[in-house]
């Protein structure tokens, strides 16, 4: 189940890339997206995929894995795509019928906003497969600390996180145990219309909420008997360390957006 | 010799209206340096007696006292930090992201500083023979592998007892051979009292004293010994028996005569081959 999704998975590696501080990867990762929105013609967006193709080749990371990320996406692309391609007006119109026309603007904004997407999911794709899930998670505690300024619960968030995906495999074996259970017990999960799907899955989705409400439980037993008292006065095992390619990353993008400020017409 | 733990006249139930209570009168001394077992058919209060030793369980009467320190509200963490527990479900209490993680949980939890702690679990994992599986995943593990691991974030706090709490219910016979394996090391290693509530009387015929108990009340407290020399009671009971002694009635029942006081494996053997030769 896990081995078809791309989308946030995770691709071992020793590049400069994988091992950049996991809080630069991700800051850096919301700030592209930021910025692409400052492009507005050709060259920008020239000058945006090669940054994107450089940090690619850099992260070692065959350009395929960051292809496949594109392929569950690409009927959003293409409808979102036909849509600016034939109802933008302006420039030199090519072609028209009725409502629908095929215009110079629209042939841009459209190739623009394909570039746009594939450059936002090429650039979140290399930050889940250059970071394990748990440096992301132990990021976003590092990035979320100083809101306890304003009474965030930002320990509690964390942990919340790190269980939730500590759990992610062990509860997907469950499900699949329990399908299976179910299965040989006689209920049909493939077969039949919308309604017998639906009815389908209480089987499935009851035994497997009953049995998380129980995990719960014992989990939270085994972290008080081993002493856990909330965040308070607790010691971190894992440390993330900023170091000088991290300093060179945050400059590389300054220099890229001041880049782009110069390109914008 | 003072007792490292003491209950007296303990009760507890688990809702108010429930008709039988969890635990009745349970009073018990455990002694440093014990392997003491607790058996007993499910529901009669094993599990209920290990939750209310480290007090995540409250007695509705009766006292608690471990080395000297009554449990109240006060006191609880710094018994939790003499007591570490061992669950029964593998997944269950795996905190941590990672082995390593895991380890460092409870070290995390009492604020030891960083530089310690990367010490603490290597040194932990290297003596449940975990260290090549540090950075590995939980779902990566089979079962008796999660629970060594859960074994070494209880021996990083360096606790004077540990209970492990039908922590061998869930493995295959190989598993709970290397987890009894790993606590006997540790335990002659440490001198650490050990209290092991169970169901595999082969663990239990192993132990230094066994507690059986029945309906929430203490039935018998006794050495091994003591207590499996009574079969057919305890058969009565529906517990099981060691198999020198399921031997033995097999024997007697083929007419043979066979001694009555309880014998280990290794004196079963013996007696069988010298009484062989003296026939």
């Amino acid at each position: 189940m896990t081995d078809k999704l791309i989308f946030g998975r995770y691709m071992p590696g020793d590049s400069v890339i994988h091992r950049m501080d996991p809080r630069t990867k991700l800051l850096c990762s919301f700030y592209f997206i930021g910025i692409i929105f400052l492009c507005n013609n050709f060259a920008s967006y020239a000058l945006m995929f090669a940054f994107t193709l450089m940090a690619i080749f850099l992260s070692k990371v065959d350009l395929k894995f960051f292809i496949r990320g594109v392929k569950p996406m690409i009927w959003l692309i293409l409808f979102t795509v036909i849509l600016q391609l034939f109802f933008t007006q302006g420039g030199k119109v090519y072609w028209q019928w009725g409502v629908f026309s095929l215009t110079e603007f629209g042939v841009q904004n459209a190739l623009f906003i394909f570039c746009r997407f594939v450059l936002i999911i090429f650039m979140s794709t290399l930050l889940t497969l250059t970071t394990p899930p748990l440096s992301l998670s132990d990021a976003i505690e590092a990035l979320l600390r100083p809101l306890k300024v304003i009474k965030f619960p930002a320990h509690e968030v964390s942990l919340m996180l790190s269980i939730a995906l500590r759990f992610v495999p062990t509860l997907m074996d469950e499900t699949e145990k329990i399908m299976n259970a179910q299965r040989a017990r006689g209920v049909d999960f493939n077969d039949g219309n919308l309604m017998d799907k639906m009815k389908a899955i209480v089987p499935l989705l009851i035994p497997l909420f009953i049995s998380s409400f129980n995990r719960a439980e014992e989990l939270a037993t085994a972290m008080e008997a081993r002493g856990y008292q909330g965040g308070d006065g607790r010691t971190k095992y894992r440390q993330l360390k900023w170091e000088m390619r991290d300093t060179v990353c945050v400059l590389v993008f300054a220099l890229l957006t001041v880049a782009l400020i110069f390109l914008r017409k | 010799m003072k007792p490292i733990i003491e209950l007296s006249k303990v009760n507890f139930k688990y809702q108010e209206d429930d008709e039988r209570q969890a635990l009745t009168d349970v009073s018990l001394n455990v002694y440093e340096g014990e392997w003491l077992a607790v058996i007993g058919h499910n529901g009669s209060g094993k599990s209920t007696l290990a939750k209310t030793i480290n007090g995540l369980i409250v007695p509705s009467s009766g006292d608690v006292v471990v080395e000297g320190l009554p449990m109240n509200e006060e006191n609880v963490w710094n018994i939790r930090k003499k007591i570490g527990m061992v669950f029964q479900n593998p997944d269950n209490q795996f905190v941590g992201s990672t082995v390593e993680d895991d380890v460092a949980f409870g070290l995390e939890n009492h604020g030891i500083p960083r530089e310690d702690m990367l010490r603490i679990v290597k040194e932990s994992l290297e003596k449940v023979r975990m260290t090549d599986f540090a950075k590995k995943e939980p779902v990566r593990l089979s079962g008796g592998q999660k629970q060594r691991v859960a074994i070494a974030g209880v021996v990083a706090l360096s606790p004077d007892v540990i209970i492990l709490d039908e922590a061998t219910s869930m493995l295959d016979p190989e598993g709970r051979m290397e987890v009894i394996k790993t606590i006997q090391e540790i335990r002659d290693e440490k001198n650490i009292t050990v209290i092991s509530i169970t169901h595999d009387i082969d663990e239990a015929a192993n132990a230094t004293r066994v507690l059986v108990m029945r309906e929430g009340r203490v039935f018998k407290d006794g050495l091994p010994e003591e207590i499996f020399s009574a079969g057919q009671d305890l058969i009565e009971m529906g517990l099981d028996l060691p198999f020198p002694e399921k031997l033995k009635m097999e024997m007697r029942a083929q007419g043979m005569d066979v001694p009555a006081d309880y014998m280990s494996e290794e004196r079963m053997v013996e007696w069988l081959w010298t009484s062989a030769l003296n026939k």
